[in-house]
């Protein structure tokens, strides 16, 4: 509970800011003048439909799919306007952990770590390897998972190794789509413990897109909800549970959310 | 002395303060290290208190953190518990994090192998290889065996859409290709056997030749590089994401389901590809044989006729449907044996079709033999 006044009492300062944001694909409008700011420090939890347009934002931030019209700043600079060099740095200071994690198959965890650690930058093995060792041990693992491949992991552990790879070069900012997704319910709860204590520890931003009710209970600071291609909703789980909208109501005060509300008190 | 930049150390007595600066981050930590290095190589064995002064560093990540502890790890190893001042608060978190994790890496494990521990096991995965390759026609022919038994269950719309893949959308470019080189023998023949007046002679070269090898031939390394590599492709990555392992425990056999119905429409295609290239061959040839031989189409045909028999046709037409299964095999088999990685695939779908063409050309070399002595 500390951590969240603590996050929150500083002037608010929008790390990501996304202004009239349009994407579509053919005749099919996804996104639909969306505007959303995400402030530092905090944990955002993103909710919506499926099929709704979640990922299709988080990729357009990323620049992975293209919009049609709006801004999105991120750190304060557009990145429309960032040459190729100032933007390649600027995604140097964000990390992304996909839904499937997208660990490199053929490199060991402690190769996938280190892939962009050596791409660019300059480190002696010995420190290389120190820092692949602390991270995987950060994210909740044993040392001996470094020289396995992805394909020998478990669901949770290649979660928690890619999530170690998006901490690689220490972001500021961290993407996470659909964290908690095919873990079991204890796996959930402790990845959404390990994401606040790596938020606290490296003082993250975490845009986090999710489905887990449990999640937007237990970590975010603050919630969006997406509705037609805009931001319905914004606030607190609070505001959220006040909401008016249908589907909103029906998400938030569904026969599996009241389930999660009870055991949350 | 030490970079000054990040560190500067100070002795006064019998006190040693080695005060940090600026940004300890990973776009500094490279030079951070070596300085950390360097403190730890002068002063090893320090005497008296040391303190480590973090009030000028103005950030600091993981790496900071890292390099802060090894600096403190190597003099608590020497004897001399270092004393942290100054750290700013926003990092008490990180420190205890690093402090708890940040261990030693494990020795890396490298493994030296001999050229001669190489070579064996080279010589063992050639002999797994074949052993591999056995099994696999064994539970393909029990696969066949069992879907003739009941012929209802043969995947016929399967084939048929495989037979489009490999055998219909492939006819362009066999066509082109064996035209090409109908071609290029003919001119070749031309060329030299007009220095003996024996131009004539190209139409039983080009017969024979066609006919009997290189027409199956090419059609079958195309086929190999074109079909089998897709098949192998295919099943590997049917197997990454397991969809081969939900065949098996939905109760269906994936050789019955995946590989027969590829199997058997290579086997239809391969025939009807080599007739066609065989074809597209021979007309290439006349074609350059009237333009730059002079031998008209009448003269070429009448010439064609004498010289080769039903029998070169049919040695030709008899290899075709052996080659298409040893294609299939090859590159189903190394499609079901795919691991979990890209790379893997990778180098099974180019095993595949190094294999396939090895195995082709060595097949047309016994088939040359067991003709030969056949009298056909």
């Amino acid at each position: 509970m500390d951590a969240r006044v603590e996050s929150q009492a500083p002037v608010k300062d929008a790390i990501i800011k996304v202004r009239d944001l349009v994407v579509g694909f053919g005749d099919k409008l996804i996104l639909n003048h969306l505007n959303l700011n995400v402030y530092r420090g905090e944990i955002l939890g993103f909710v919506g439909t499926s099929g709704g347009g979640k990922s299709v934002l988080t990729r357009t931030i990323l620049g992975l799919v293209p919009k049609r019209s709006g801004t999105v700043e991120v750190f304060g600079e557009n990145l429309d306007d960032l040459s190729e060099k100032e933007r390649s740095a600027l995604e140097r200071r964000w990390g992304v952990l996909f839904q499937q994690g997208a660990l490199f198959s053929s490199l060991t965890v402690r190769q996938n770590i280190q892939f962009p650690l050596r791409e660019t930058l300059h480190l002696s093995q010995r420190l290389l390897d120190e820092i692949a060792y602390t991270k995987i041990e950060m994210v909740g693992l044993k040392c001996d998972v470094a020289e396995k491949l992805p394909s020998e992991l478990s669901g949770g552990m290649i979660k928690r190794a890619a999530l170690a790879r998006s901490l690689a070069l220490d972001p500021e900012i961290l993407f996470l789509d659909e964290p908690t997704s095919g873990l079991d319910p204890i796996g959930a709860g402790d990845f959404d413990e390990l994401i606040r204590t790596l938020q606290q520890t490296l003082g993250l931003t975490v845009f986090m897109v999710t489905h887990d009710l449990d999640s937007l209970h237990t970590v975010c600071d603050r919630i969006a909800a997406l509705g037609d291609g805009k931001v319905i909703a914004e606030g607190t789980i609070e505001t959220m549970m006040a909401a008016t909208h249908p589907w909103l109501k029906q998400y938030f005060h569904g026969t599996r959310a009241r389930a999660v509300q009870q055991s949350h008190g | 002395m030490p970079d000054a930049g990040l560190i500067s150390v100070r002795t006064q007595d019998d006190r040693l303060t080695v005060a940090g600066r600026g940004a300890w981050t990973f776009d500094h930590a490279d030079d951070l290290e070596s300085a950390v290095d360097q403190t730890v190589h002068d002063y090893r064995t320090p005497k008296g208190v040391v303190e480590i002064d973090l009030a000028g560093v103005e950030r600091m990540d993981t790496f900071g953190a890292l390099l802060l502890e090894r600096l403190k790890r190597a003099w608590t190893k020497a004897g001399v518990e270092p004393r942290v001042v100054g750290l700013s608060q926003r990092y008490t978190v990180l420190m205890a994090e690093i402090e708890r994790t940040g261990h030693e890496p494990p020795p890396p494990v490298r493994r030296h192998e001999a050229v001669l521990e190489r070579l064996g096991r080279e010589m063992v995965h050639v002999g797994q290889d074949a052993l591999a390759l056995l099994n696999f026609v064994g539970a393909t022919v029990t696969a066949f065996g069992r879907v003739m038994l009941r012929p209802h269950t043969f995947r016929f719309t399967s084939m048929v859409n495989q037979l489009d893949r490999v055998g219909f959308r492939a006819v362009p470019i066999i066509l082109l290709i064996t035209f090409l080189i109908g071609c290029i023998l003919a001119q070749q023949g031309i060329f030299n056997f007009r220095r003996f007046g024996a131009d004539i002679y190209v139409v039983d070269m080009v017969g024979v030749l066609v006919l009997r090898e290189l027409g199956v031939l090419i059609v079958a390394i195309m086929i190999a590089g074109r079909s089998g590599s897709a098949y192998t492709a295919e099943l590997g990555s049917m197997r990454m994401r397991e969809e081969i392992d939900a065949l098996r425990v939905m109760g269906f056999d994936p050789i019955e389901v995946l590989v027969v119905p590829r199997l058997m429409a290579l086997i239809i295609a391969l025939p009807l590809l080599t007739f066609l290239g065989s074809m597209a061959a021979i007309f290439g040839a006349g074609i350059v044989s009237w333009g730059y031989g002079g031998i008209t189409p009448e003269v070429f045909l009448d010439r064609l006729k004498q010289a080769i028999t039903l029998d070169q046709f049919k040695v030709g037409m008899y290899k075709a449907p052996f080659m298409a299964a040893t294609i299939g095999i090859v590159a189903c088999m190394e499609g079901m044996r795919v691991g979990g990685s890209a790379e893997s695939l990778g180098e099974h779908t180019t095993a595949s079709v190094v294999k396939a063409i090895f195995l082709v050309i060595v097949m047309d070399g016994v088939f040359a033999m067991f003709f030969a002595a056949i009298d056909m």
